[in-house]
């Protein structure tokens, strides 16, 4: 039995099929890269796992439950937590503020006192502690994006799902980002679910790597292999795959 | 929380009733009872984001409740206080399911019905309810009794707004307010935060209904409880400033005592020119803080340091 599993999963939008049939089984403790170029499906698996959309046909499945009548404000208890693409943070609260509401679940019988010592504790962790008691609204995009990992990180997954992470990062951050996921996983024995564009990050971190291509599948397996499959390599029109290798 | 502010406060309110006549603890009252009013209205708009243009309603809710145990049941006064608030609880919780599915201009509409069409029960149910003329509760207060009750049930009520906002609730309303995509996310329950803070809200506008009725000699009539009163309210909440504690006590001092000096005005507020002097300060207040009194002070605390490198092409 896997941890996460899409079970031939279909949804459209109207006349658009954002995901076709789509299956997939990720192993608990792996990192599992989802890529494909833009419109695959990619954020909107996410949305589907979390809940926010509703499936047509197939089924989620996590730790061998499915995940179809849960609530979407019950997905973070039962351990997936989540960032999203374009980041969705609380503007008006402070970034201590914005973590404290990442950990609602995990803090009803404790005291606020000890609950902020974690929040702090998490935002020291993804190393932006300083920026606590400043208001989330205005910082810089990458800063903001750690905000939000650190919500999710708070809540104590074991399921983390990161849409585009890389997002607003430059070389040398994307290159720390990557040790910085697989520590991640170790450290809090974490899976990831990891949506990106940067295909040198994804082929470096991820045990497995999943590719949708107008919300279809067209490869799934080990990151070298994934890398030299022509139907991948074509619908990236080769280029940012041979940049990788 | 600052204990100087709360400590002025308290002092001033205790002195208050012996330097001053009966007519004017009466004044007093009205403060204290658009303050709890405004704090319930506040919680559910400016924490939750959720508008009503009804709080009236509940206000009415609350008021009938107490006449009618104190009438028909022979309740102590005080005792109907309670009875009040759970009542208008449910109530609130009752109105806040239909509208989880509104928001924005139409929510604000849907409660507005409300307060149109609640204080018309009175007049559809007028056997029970008294009809136009209204019911007399058993017994009438003094000034002094109203006063001290007025401020003790705003103290507890804003020491449990405090309790209730400082933590987790407090910061799962906000956070439902901000973004509802991050906060279901997060965990936070869109049904069960949305309803719950119209409880709360419901229920401090029901116990400042009941003392309205008490200060109105025991009365409750519909035409206390009309769309002129829900109004009201909004206008002390937007002049308090949404999602702050602090600026509510200005609103309450605002729409409380306004009325009773717009006639003095010179001119215009002589002779049933109150209203457009009351108006004509809504106006000028909303333009010249269009964050209340609320975003007022928000401009005096101290900035969070932000260290801008200069450039030493520039500089
Ligand atoms: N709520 C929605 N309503 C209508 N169409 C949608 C909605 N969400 C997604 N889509 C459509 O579904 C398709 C897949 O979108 P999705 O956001 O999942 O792509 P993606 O793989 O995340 O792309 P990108 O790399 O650009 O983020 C797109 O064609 C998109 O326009
Ligand atoms: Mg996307």
């Amino acid at each position: 039995m896997s941890f996460l599993s899409l079970q031939n999963a279909s949804l459209r939008f109207g006349g658009i099929v954002a995901l076709d049939d789509v299956s997939l089984e990720a192993e608990e403790g792996s990192i599992f890269g989802l890529i494909g170029p833009n419109g695959a499906g990619k954020t909107t698996a996410f949305n589907v796992i979390t809940r926010l959309y509703r499936l047509d046909a197939g089924d989620v499945v996590f730790e061998g439950k499915s995940l179809l009548h849960a609530p979407p404000s019950r997905i973070v208890k039962l351990g997936i937590a989540r960032t999203f693409q374009n980041v969705e943070l609380f503007p008006t609260m402070t970034v201590l503020e914005n973590v404290l509401v990442g950990a609602h679940t995990v803090s009803r019988f404790e005291s606020e006192r000890s609950v902020r010592a974690k929040a702090q504790k998490t935002l020291d962790y993804v190393g932006i502690g300083d920026v606590a008691r400043r208001p989330a609204a205005g910082l810089p995009f990458g800063t903001l994006k750690r905000v939000e990992l650190a919500r999710a990180l708070v809540s104590k997954p074991r399921l983390l799902l990161l849409d585009e992470p890389a997002g607003g990062l430059n070389h040398g951050e994307v290159d720390e980002l990557a040790t910085f996921i697989r520590t991640l996983r170790d450290d809090l024995k974490l899976t990831v679910l990891l949506v990106e564009h940067h295909m040198n990050l994804v082929m470096r971190v991820s045990d497995h790597v999943h590719v949708l291509n107008f919300g279809r599948t067209i490869a799934s397996g080990p990151p070298a292999e994934i890398q030299r499959d022509p139907k991948v390599i074509e619908a990236y029109l080769g280029g940012e795959l041979e940049e990788a290798s | 929380m600052k204990l100087v502010p709360i400590g002025v406060v308290v002092a001033v309110l205790v002195a208050l009733p012996f330097l001053i006549s009966g007519y004017h603890q009466g004044l007093a009252t009205y403060v204290a009872i658009y303050f709890i009013a405004i704090l319930g209205l506040n919680i559910l708009t400016g924490y939750t984001g959720q508008i009503s243009i009804g709080h009236g309603a509940f206000m009415a809710i609350g008021g009938y409740t107490t006449v009618l145990l104190s009438a028909d049941q022979h309740w102590n006064l005080l005792a109907t206080l309670p009875a009040s608030l759970g009542i208008s609880f449910v109530c609130g919780l009752i109105v806040g399911v239909p509208a989880l599915r509104l928001s924005g201009v139409y929510l604000a509409l849907a409660t507005f019905a409300l307060a149109v069409s609640v204080p018309q029960f009175p007049l559809k149910f007028s056997k029970f309810l008294g009809g136009s003329n209204g019911i007399h509760a058993a017994q009438t207060k003094s000034h002094l009794w109203l006063y001290v009750v007025g401020w003790s049930c705003s103290a507890l009520a804003f020491a449990a707004a405090w309790l209730l906002l400082r933590g987790r609730i407090g910061r799962a309303f906000r956070a439902v307010r901000d973004s509802e995509l991050a906060a279901v996310s997060s965990g936070v329950s869109l049904p069960i935060y949305k309803t719950l803070a119209f409880g709360v809200s419901a229920a401090f506008a029901g116990v400042a209904g009941s003392l309205l009725v008490l200060v109105t000699n025991g009365y409750a009539q519909p035409g206390e409880f009309g769309v002129l009163l829900s109004l009201e309210i909004l206008i002390g909440a937007a002049v308090a400033g949404l999602g702050s504690l602090w600026g509510v006590i200005v609103g309450a001092v605002f729409i409380g005592l306004l009325p009773s000096v717009a006639p003095d005005v010179p001119l215009i507020g002589s002779a049933h020119g109150q209203d457009v002097v009351f108006g004509l300060i809504v106006v000028l207040i909303m333009l010249l803080l269009p964050n209340g009194f609320a975003g007022f002070l928000r401009r005096f605390e101290p900035r969070v340091k932000t260290t801008i490198k200069s450039d030493p092409k520039t500089s």
